[in-house]
């Protein structure tokens, strides 16, 4: 295991956390919005500027500006407001986060995390804060504050571990998804959230991909399915009437390992002759707006709907992603809907109800497959798949706002033989985030991700070194384009792929040619993989 | 250095009551109108706080799952960790205001040969649920001072709590779990280095006096003896808005009564609000039935949108190249114009 980031700093935190001066170094941060992204979306304060500069360029009465804002949120939030009072720094959230357990910065615990804002609003918002200061634990919002609360909020992924502990239920996602909402009013946000979402608001995808690039790329997987399967494989766009929408993440048609999911979920509606089509501007069902504020998530939500009604489909099916999750089922129906325009989604194939979807309309993927598999109506071999020996890492939205933990699990367990738990403090509910959730997945911030990932490859070695597990399984886009790096680092030799990935090797089509390779062109192995 | 001011703070408090008990003026402070404001502030700040926070409006259905969610019928859902319906949301309150089951989960996460090992930690949640139980039980004793004649539950807690009999008088259990538990919560505070390190002065401050309450409430039992019968007629003229200074109000009375008296006043400025806070909480207090059923954001802001229309000028010309159809007939000409 590699000696330089394991080295971490288990020292006993040192003197006043509230000091806000931040140390900005090369490969902890996330660098800056470029001002045309900033400007695209039509948000404040544009310019050239990095977290290294001393000048920030904020605009001259920013502190009114974030003072105003914290006001506003506290009328329209009641988590807001409730998390910034009753905490009683109880600790039982410290070690809870995969960031101060890898960093070993006391700031990266969800309770100083919070306290970082906590203090302000004492200051500015309370009785005891005004009269007392210091005494009860208020601080003065300066400039130190706003970098320190760009760098410490920038170092969360948003995944909700530790609101699973906490006693009161206190969510650092929503602190966070506050503060960011406030360093937004002045500018100060970074570019790999504001490029995606600019992307995404003018092209309908993360990736600014153009429609008929869209199709291309949409085009080059059916062919690449139809030559796997020697079956043929068209894959509709913009087609109206079709009863399902099918929307995805746009790193499923654009990254790799992604890609081979793609492939699995194409071969799998080819085979049970779903009436579908995908959309080349509702092209994205991630949300960077997520990461950035309540508002944008909602301006980038919308085409999901506004889309499904154009092309008058009865319902939505939603590919494999973590946050796209969050937003589908925690914020879409509330924002954008009602969906009264669509039905309440029944599968064609089975004719089951997806009651627990009816409002909002929008079933996740391993839902629909593994009623599938339940009713008997994919023909598997999970020889297919007995190359890799699998553990599955739950993504924090789909665990942690959804409660999706058995259907994937159902599916995998059915298409392959070899199937390892992680320890259980570290799956589930539980599960440590990849790291980079949350827009953090960027190079310039490896070694940050490479610490916050560190608790998650380390359940990874645990079930690599007992069982012999050598495929990462996962339902989340973030997830499959940055735990190959963690694992390459950590835990060499184990490889992350999707779940439909492996249900594309396992599905035995009606009419397919004889295969022999899985979906990354890999022959299929005889022999089960080791396996204790 | 953070624990300073606040053990200061208690100390001075008790001074003050111990100098209030020399003058016929301290004492009707103390033991008159301290009592009433006291109880004034506690009740209306609570109520402000609680409603204030009752009508903040929750403009998103965000709880934190916990289980598996209720999805296809052959799958069984954790009713409790991921309720679907009210009803399961109430049993998952439940659940967490009287065990803490949050604070079950608690584990320990340390650096261990280069590995990360997580291990049990219960610690802290069995300090708190003793400290909280008995401090429920210790107040509800106290009802028997206020009340004529006793109500036969709190006879029959007091009863309970003394079962075992020991000492005269009888020593209650919850009074050696209260002080045990608040030692076993200081003493976590200094010695654990997180806590050290993320503690402010005011959690102190909420420790000494409840700790200083407690103490003081125990030498009046068992060092310092007071008429207890003085005391409920002393207590009994305050319910019933006929206060007297009487000769009940002994040195260690008053402390105490101070002491609680100011922890009243202070509670609702205080994170002691977490007693109502964690009932409105919307990460617990929530069903996870977000897809099935719309939940309404109160003021949900119009925001701007790029809609379909606009997206179709802007690429016409690419999708009539890839043959994608499109709603408006003449949009690549009128956008070449």
């Amino acid at each position: 295991m590699p000696d330089k980031l394991i080295a971490i700093e288990q020292k006993r935190p040192e003197g006043d956390w509230r000091d806000a001066k931040v140390e900005f170094r090369k490969g902890t941060i996330c660098y800056s919005a470029a001002p045309k992204n900033i400007a695209y979306l039509g948000l404040p304060n544009p310019r050239e500027w990095q977290p290294f500069d001393v000048d920030w360029k904020l605009p001259p009465n920013w502190k009114e500006i974030v003072l105003d804002g914290m006001k506003e949120r506290l009328r329209k939030y009641r988590s807001f407001r409730l998390f910034m009072e009753i905490c009683v720094r109880c600790g039982a959230c410290a070690d809870k986060c995969h960031f101060y357990v890898g960093s070993g910065d006391s700031k990266n615990m969800p309770v100083l995390r919070a306290e970082l804002m906590r203090s302000v609003y004492r200051h500015y918002f309370t009785l005891t804060g005004r009269l007392f200061g210091s005494l009860v634990g208020a601080r003065e919002l300066t400039e130190d504050v706003i970098k320190e609360w760009f760098y410490y909020f920038y170092q969360c992924t948003e995944c909700r571990r530790c609101s699973v502990f906490c006693p009161y239920g206190i969510d650092t996602a929503e602190i966070t998804m506050m503060a960011r909402e406030l360093l937004d009013l002045i500018g100060c946000n970074i570019n790999w959230v504001m490029e995606p979402a600019a992307n995404c608001y003018r092209t309908g995808n993360h990736l600014g991909i153009q429609p008929h690039a869209f199709q291309d790329s949409i085009q080059f997987a059916a062919d690449e399915a139809a030559e796997i399967t020697g079956l043929p494989i068209e894959v509709p766009i913009n087609r109206k009437g079709a009863e399902v929408l099918f929307v995805m993440p746009s790193a499923d048609y654009f990254g790799t390992p992604h890609y081979y999911t793609l492939l699995g979920y194409l071969m799998l509606f080819n085979e049970i002759g779903l009436d579908y089509t995908v959309s080349a501007f509702a092209s994205e069902g991630g949300n960077f707006g997520l990461f950035s504020s309540h508002e944008l998530m909602k301006r980038l939500n919308s085409k999901i709907y506004e889309e499904a009604k154009r092309l008058r489909v009865k319902w939505i099916l939603g590919g494999e992603c973590g946050h796209m999750w969050r937003v589908f089922h925690q914020y879409m129906d509330t924002m954008n809907g009602p969906a009264d325009f669509l039905e309440p989604p029944v599968s064609p194939i089975t004719g089951t109800h997806f009651e627990n979807a009816r409002s909002t309309r929008a079933v996740h993927i391993c839902e629909f497959t593994a009623d599938l598999i339940h009713h008997g109506k994919l023909q598997l071999d999970p020889s297919r798949n007995n190359r890799w020996n699998v553990t599955y890492h739950d993504s924090c939205n789909p665990a942690r706002a959804m409660g999706l933990l058995e259907e994937p699990r159902y599916i995998l367990k059915s298409v392959c033989r070899n199937f390892h738990e992680m320890p259980e403090n570290t799956i589930r509910e539980q599960t440590f985030c990849c790291g980079s959730g949350a827009g953090l997945g960027t190079d310039e911030n490896l070694e940050m991700r490479l610490r916050g990932g560190f608790p998650r490859a380390n359940a990874v070695k645990y079930v690599q070194e007992k069982h012999g597990v050598n495929l990462l399984a996962c339902i989340c886009a973030i997830d499959k384009a940055t735990l190959p790096t963690l694992m390459e680092y950590w835990v060499p030799g184990v490889e992350v792929a999707g779940v439909h990935e492996l249900l594309g090797n396992a599905l035995v089509m009606t009419g397919e040619k004889e295969r022999t390779t899985d979906l990354r062109g890999e022959p299929f192995a005889k022999e089960v993989a080791a396996h204790e | 250095m953070k624990a300073l001011s606040p053990l200061l703070t208690v100390l001075a408090i008790t001074g003050l009551a111990l100098l209030a008990g020399r003058s016929h003026d301290g004492l009707v402070l103390v033991a008159v109108i301290l009592p009433y404001s006291a109880f004034a502030f506690f009740l209306v700040g609570l109520c402000f706080r609680v409603l204030r926070w009752a009508w903040t409006p929750v403009p998103f259905r965000i709880p934190t799952t916990c289980g598996q969610q209720k999805s296809l019928p052959w799958i069984k859902p954790a009713s409790l960790d991921n309720p679907s319906t009210g009803w399961g949301a109430f049993r998952r309150m439940t659940l967490e205001i009287l065990l803490f089951r949050s604070l079950f989960r608690n584990n320990r996460a340390r650096l261990h040969d280069r590995r990360l090992v997580l291990g049990d930690d219960g610690f802290l949640w069995l300090g708190a649920l003793a400290f909280h139980w008995s401090l429920l039980v210790v107040l509800l004793r106290h009802l028997r001072l206020f009340i004529q004649p006793v109500p036969v539950f709190v006879s029959a807690i007091s009863k309970l709590d003394g079962v075992f009999q020991v000492g005269i008088p009888i020593l209650y259990i919850s009074d050696v779990v209260i002080l045990g538990a608040l030692l076993y919560l200081v003493a976590r505070r200094f010695r654990n280095p997180i806590v050290r390190y993320v503690s402010l002065p005011t959690d102190y401050l909420a420790l000494f006096l409840l700790l200083g309450t407690a103490i003081s409430g125990l030498l009046m039992r068992f060092v310092f003896r007071v008429d207890v019968a003085a005391i409920k007629q002393f207590a009994l003229g305050l319910a019933v808005f006929h206060p007297a200074v009487t000769s009940c109000l002994t040195p260690i009375f008053l402390v105490h009564l101070l002491l609680a008296g100011t922890l009243a006043a202070y509670f609702p400025f205080s994170q002691l609000m977490h007693l109502g806070g964690v009932f409105l909480s919307p990460t617990r207090n929530l069903a996870n039935d977000n897809r099935s059923a719309r939940h309404i954001n109160p003021w949900n802001d119009p925001v701007t949108t790029h809609s379909y229309a606009e997206w179709e000028r802007e690429f016409a010309d690419k999708l009539k190249a890839a043959k994608l159809p499109l709603e408006a007939e003449n949009a690549g000409q009128t956008n070449r114009d």
